[in-house]
């Protein structure tokens, strides 16, 4: 392969990246971000919030990037406590972000199995039938409808299709980060998708205002104006929230089940789940 | 002045990259402008107008586009040093991928979006092959893994390139290829005497020339004929 790429893998490959540190730059005015140095570890669940425009996208550039005091915040990225080596910054390949979102899509022709095989032999890999049935079996642990190696790509729902892209990246990407960006409820479970990213030793990244999906994390990087303005660490009392919230969730997903296979909902009245807030018509 | 040319199959985002990229240029006070070249009719000069970017159009007509590309970049370059720019992209038409306008010791982009499908970075030939960067558009709509397969076939087409993921829509990776340009791109106000990196189709049948009529008996020149002895195959 090309030397380029061989650097590249020796620096993020499944092990390269330990510690990933954000050193401060400038917001859009010019003012010094006013946060300390930021360190993400393999394994670590970071949450991102801020209005559209705040800089969320510049930071993961940054990062992306791997900027050196060389872009328009100013800020250095550190990895493993250390400027990195540069030489991989255009291989295009193994970069350092991966990235989930709301409007991704399959636009691939081929089978479940066919693309698994494709992504695998992008890297050099050959996938033996055992790995890649735990990709699909990881995929199926987030989902409520069962896919199979040979389901076409483009015939899978969207819980389906989530489900196995964030099985796929966390499992077949040799990206160290992962960017999770609002990615919806309806389908799949996150907390486990979360779970899977970090049990493969990604950093994880998410950019949410969901407050469910936000109180997953322990920190919560603040954006406004193109720089980091706060760090806030998840409270007792969010973590309690977060448990209530996680109960709202499961409650919301079980709903969805009974409606999908045509059941009726009435138990649900009575079910202490169900918020109880009298109704107009019970208050009269 | 740094000439640039960029190429790239229809809709790829051609415009839009080289408009983000000329908008952080001027962020750094680099002055760039835009030759436009197109086949029948284009509003894309419109679009540059509208963001204060110097801009010429060429719509080639009946001429293929390509070989009108090659017949007027001599003068599209000195018109872009008459205008002061201090860099001049010149964005072709694409329409077949046959063709390609890079010349050598000018920096030259390629721009593919993921949307083409996997096959595309060997589908589109020399313009892809041959440009020292390529850059990738559209990736925030398909999954991880396809755009990573996708750069990975791009890297087999084009080992030497940098290659770079660009948003037309957002900007994001704009600042990057700007600052590329700015720092690696060679001087080339004049291009007289310079060569294509890649020559064009060996053409000139009946065709060319203005032939309507199907069927051998109104082919003359330098036809090439499919063969179609062997059997259909059918799976």
């Amino acid at each position: 392969m090309n030397a380029v790429q061989d650097a590249l893998d020796a620096l993020c490959g499944e092990t390269g990246v330990r510690r990933l540190t954000v050193e401060p730059g400038r917001d859009r005015r010019g003012n010094p971000e006013p946060v300390a140095p930021i360190s993400f570890s393999a394994g670590d669940v970071v949450c991102i919030v801020g209005a559209t425009g705040s800089g969320k996208s510049r930071l993961l550039e940054d990062i992306e990037w791997l900027a050196q005091g060389d872009t328009p915040t100013g800020r250095r990225v550190l990895v493993n406590g250390a400027a990195p080596d540069l030489s991989g910054r255009y291989s295009g390949t193994g970069r350092l972000v991966a990235q989930l979102s709301q409007n991704m899509n399959f636009v691939m022709d081929a089978s479940v199995g066919e693309f698994l095989d494709l992504h695998a032999g992008s890297r050099g890999l050959t996938l033996d039938a055992a790995r890649r049935g735990a990709i699909i079996d990881a995929a199926n642990r987030l989902t409520g409808e069962a896919l199979a190696a040979d389901h076409q790509l483009t015939e899978l729902s969207g819980g389906q299709s989530r489900a196995l892209m964030i099985a796929d990246t966390a499992m077949l990407s040799t990206s160290p980060i992962v960017l999770i960006d609002e990615i919806e409820n309806a389908g799949i479970d996150r907390h486990q998708a979360i779970r899977l990213l970090q049990g493969e030793d990604k950093i994880v990244l998410v950019a949410t205002h969901d407050p469910s999906l936000a109180l997953l994390a322990p920190r919560r990087l603040v954006l406004a104006g193109g720089a980091i303005v706060d760090v806030r660490r998840r409270t007792p009392q969010e973590e309690l929230l977060a448990t209530r919230l996680a109960t709202l969730d499961r409650l919301q997903e079980r709903l969805r089940n009974d409606i999908r296979t045509g059941l009726s909902l009435d138990a649900y009245l009575s079910d202490p789940a169900v918020p109880t807030v009298p109704t107009a018509k019970e208050n009269a | 002045m740094k000439l640039i040319t960029v190429a790239g199959p229809p809709a790829c985002g051609k415009t839009a990259v080289i408009l983000k990229t000329a908008v952080e240029l001027r962020g750094h006070a680099v002055h760039a402008g835009v030759v436009k070249f197109d086949c029948l009719a284009t509003d894309d000069d419109e679009r540059y107008r509208r963001h204060g970017i110097p801009v010429q159009k060429g719509l080639s007509g009946s001429i293929c586009p390509d070989h009108y590309f090659a017949s007027n970049i001599e003068e599209s370059a000195s018109w872009g040093a008459r205008e002061e720019l201090d860099i001049l992209f010149t964005e072709s038409a694409g329409l077949c991928n046959r063709c390609s306008p890079h010349i050598r010791d000018v920096a030259a982009v390629a721009v593919i979006d993921v949307l083409g499908g996997i096959n595309a970075p060997r589908k589109v030939g020399p313009m892809l092959r041959t440009a020292d960067y390529v850059v990738v558009t559209k990736g925030d709509i398909v999954s991880q893994a396809e755009r990573e397969v996708f750069v990975a076939r791009v890297r087999d087409a084009n080992p030497r390139a940098r290659i770079l993921p660009v948003n037309g829509l957002s900007g994001q990776g704009a600042f990057e290829l700007a600052r590329l340009l700015r720092e690696e791109a060679p001087d080339r106000a004049d291009v007289t005497g310079s060569r294509l990196r890649y020559p064009m189709p060996g053409a000139v049948c009946s065709y060319c020339l203005g032939e309507q009529r199907i069927g051998s008996a109104h082919q003359i020149g330098n036809v090439a004929t499919l063969d179609l002895t062997s059997a259909g195959g059918t799976p």
